[in-house]
């Protein structure tokens, strides 16, 4: 039965992995850079949503949808103003601006809210679910972050594969040029995907400080590299791969945590990922990349 | 022939500003500290900028020189401390001359994190571009995560380590805790000097300088150029990778030692992935490639929170634009041309870069 509830949670936690990840692996696919600034969009989300219900005493579904909002056009801020001045550049250079955007979001977030890490109050509250006696009691958190994750996947999914702009972006992601001279906006596109890729950041705070209730401005970083090494894991640019890295790092690291040791559960987390990409050198469901001499 | 002289003097002469600019720099600081003109926070800082200057230096030998991206410099960083700290605090009572007892420590710190960039440049050096930077990101963390189980302690019987808690360890009386875990080493006798921190860089420079006017330096570039012509002129990239690698992980051990030795009391959280990407910016700052950029960039970059402290709460949001809006200055086409047109200064430096920057993935 521990065995069960583990599973569980590691999922949940994967499920968490996997929203954050979809962001990371949908901006590589069409941008081609690390956005390690990512992780802080995440912290943002969070603290959003906690000024909305504790400062402003508005309710829950208010808070998420303010978080979502405020993330979203700060990622298509971001893009505009850090990213796309550097389209030409080279990709360590976008990398070290996107630690710049950082820095300020986690700096910007101390100055407003302080470093204190205040306790955060569950945006859903309701009584956990009750399975064989009571021998298996899942938290209302849990249940909400698996099901959000299962709808984000598959409605990201959809929007790829069925809408126009999910077309566009495949074709941004696959060729840029020819897909601008086929009549895309690849400017566009790419606001888009960063738009998308922050709101699901968004959901990803709220989750993530539901779950483990204590914000700070640093909370974003760790979730970040995880989900960055789960992208990677997956294979980084493949949204399938992304959604499956992420439930399997969440997984892994919760039974390592149970079952091998706690102050580990990193370390056997990145083992595994070292492991996987020296047998699968791009990830598990990653392109493999044919050399041009 | 008259071009290949030419070509040979300018880097020899390139070279000897590097080693000047590193003298000068010390003596300056010298004599700002003997006359007392040198503020106690920045005194503090010094051996730290030394570190952190070899550091830099030593990645970009694998970013700039080898041409991969590297973001868990900071891990090999933590294997030169702590072992530097285990073995000075070991060797206190052998080796009493502490000048003497650092330079020991260095170098075990040094050949410990050679050893671990063997163990991670094997497997890492097999995959490509972000994936390898992925894994030397996960060993990075690895390396944090089991230095924080780690607990070392010493007494007449010698070392004894043990795993998980401080009970492992069974210490006879006047035995001493050298290594505590997430508490890291404490009680360490501080025998870093600024000196110290100056003989190291001149040493890594030595090193790196002389790798890249040499034989190996020449195919080491040649394989980050272009790995297949490389290979079918029969240069041996696994060899070359792995030597690039190797160098810079124990000069990050070096580094790391005198680093640690600075403080009484050291964390593994200190060589966290912040500390990767803060040497790596560094080097991204500097110029990829360019080795007198790193020493400079480092030095600046450490000071520059220290000036900024009068804004007080916003230095390190200034810090943040700061970045950005460098980046952005030096690599967007617009502005860079605006720039050229403008200063004449600046269109000087943007050549060098040209001309010495590598091609970093």
């Amino acid at each position: 039965m521990d065995f069960i509830l583990h599973l569980i949670n590691g999922i949940s936690l994967g499920s968490i992995y996997a929203i954050i990840a979809l962001g990371y692996t949908m901006v590589y696919g069409i941008a081609k850079m690390l956005n390690f600034a990512h992780g802080d969009v995440i912290m943002v989300g969070g603290y959003i949503s906690f000024v909305v219900t504790a400062n402003l005493g508005l309710p829950p579904a208010v808070a998420i949808v303010a978080a979502v909002a405020v993330c979203t056009a700060l990622g298509v801020i971001i893009e505009k103003l850090a990213y796309k001045p550097l389209r030409a550049a080279p990709s360590l250079a976008v990398l070290i601006t996107a630690i710049g955007v950082s820095y300020f979001l986690q700096n910007a977030a101390l100055l407003i809210w302080s470093s204190n890490p205040k306790s955060y109050s569950s945006m859903f509250s309701f009584e956990p679910l009750r399975l064989f006696n009571n021998r298996l009691s899942i938290t209302s958190v849990t249940i909400v972050t698996v099901v959000t994750g299962i709808v984000v996947m598959a409605a990201l999914t959809l929007i790829i594969s069925k809408t126009k702009m999910g077309k566009a972006m495949r074709a941004v992601s696959e060729d840029k040029d020819a897909a601008q001279l086929m009549g895309i906006g690849v400017n566009k596109t790419i606001s888009i995907t960063f738009a998308i890729g922050s709101g699901l950041a968004a959901i990803a705070g709220v989750l993530l400080a539901s779950a483990y209730p204590i914000i700070m401005p640093t909370m974003g970083s760790m979730p970040g590299i995880k989900a960055f090494t789960a992208a990677v894991f997956g294979g980084i640019g493949s949204v399938p791969g992304a959604m499956l890295g992420g439930i399997l790092l969440g997984v892994i690291e919760i039974i390592g945590r149970a079952y091998i040791s706690s102050e580990l559960s990193d370390a056997i987390v990145f083992s595994v990922l070292i492991i996987v990409l020296l047998v699968k050198p791009t990830g598990l469901l990653g392109k493999k990349i044919n050399e041009k001499v | 022939m008259m071009k290949g002289i030419k070509k040979i003097k300018k880097s020899t002469r390139s070279n000897i500003i590097t080693y000047g600019i590193v003298v000068l720099f010390f003596i300056i600081v010298q004599f700002l500290v003997m006359t007392g003109r040198m503020s106690s926070s920045l005194r503090g800082q010094l051996v730290p900028i030394a570190a952190y200057i070899v550091m830099a230096v030593s990645l970009n030998l694998t970013v700039g020189i080898l041409g991969e991206l590297s973001l868990g410099h900071a891990g090999f960083m933590s294997v030169g401390a702590f072992s530097g700290v285990i073995v000075a605090s070991t060797l206190q009572d052998q080796i009493t001359n502490a000048p003497l007892r650092l330079a020991v420590s260095m170098l075990i710190g040094g050949i410990l994190a050679a050893i671990v960039g063997v163990i991670v440049g094997v497997p890492a050096l097999r995959l490509r571009g972000d994936y390898l930077a992925i894994v030397t990101l996960a060993f990075g963390e690895i390396i944090k995560n089991i230095v924080n189980v780690i607990y070392v302690g010493f007494d007449s019987n010698g070392l004894q380590m043990g795993l998980n808690s401080a009970k492992s360890i069974q210490l006879e009386d006047g035995g001493k805790m050298v290594l505590n875990g997430p508490m890291g080493a404490v009680g360490i006798n501080r025998i870093s000097t600024v000196t110290a921190g100056f003989v190291l860089i001149i040493i890594t420079l030595i090193i790196v300088l002389n790798l890249m006017h040499s034989r190996s330096g020449r195919a080491i570039m040649a394989v980050r150029d272009n790995r297949i012509a490389a290979e079918s002129v029969g240069i041996s990239v696994t060899k070359y990778k792995l030597m690039a690698f190797v160098i810079s992980a124990a000069l990050a051990g070096f580094a790391g030692a005198l680093y640690a030795l600075n403080f009484s009391t050291v964390v593994a959280k200190k060589f966290d992935f912040n500390t990767s990407i803060l040497v790596l910016v560094f080097v991204v700052l500097g110029g990829i490639g360019n080795i007198r950029g790193s020493i400079i960039a480092a030095a600046v970059l450490t000071v520059l929170p220290e000036l900024l402290r009068q804004f007080n709460d916003y230095r390190m949001l200034i810090y943040a634009i700061i970045l950005i809006l460098i980046m952005i200055a030096t690599n967007n086409e617009k502005i860079k041309n605006f720039i050229n047109k403008i200063g004449f200064m600046l269109d000087l430096k943007t050549k060098n870069n040209v001309n010495k920057g590598g091609t970093a993935k």
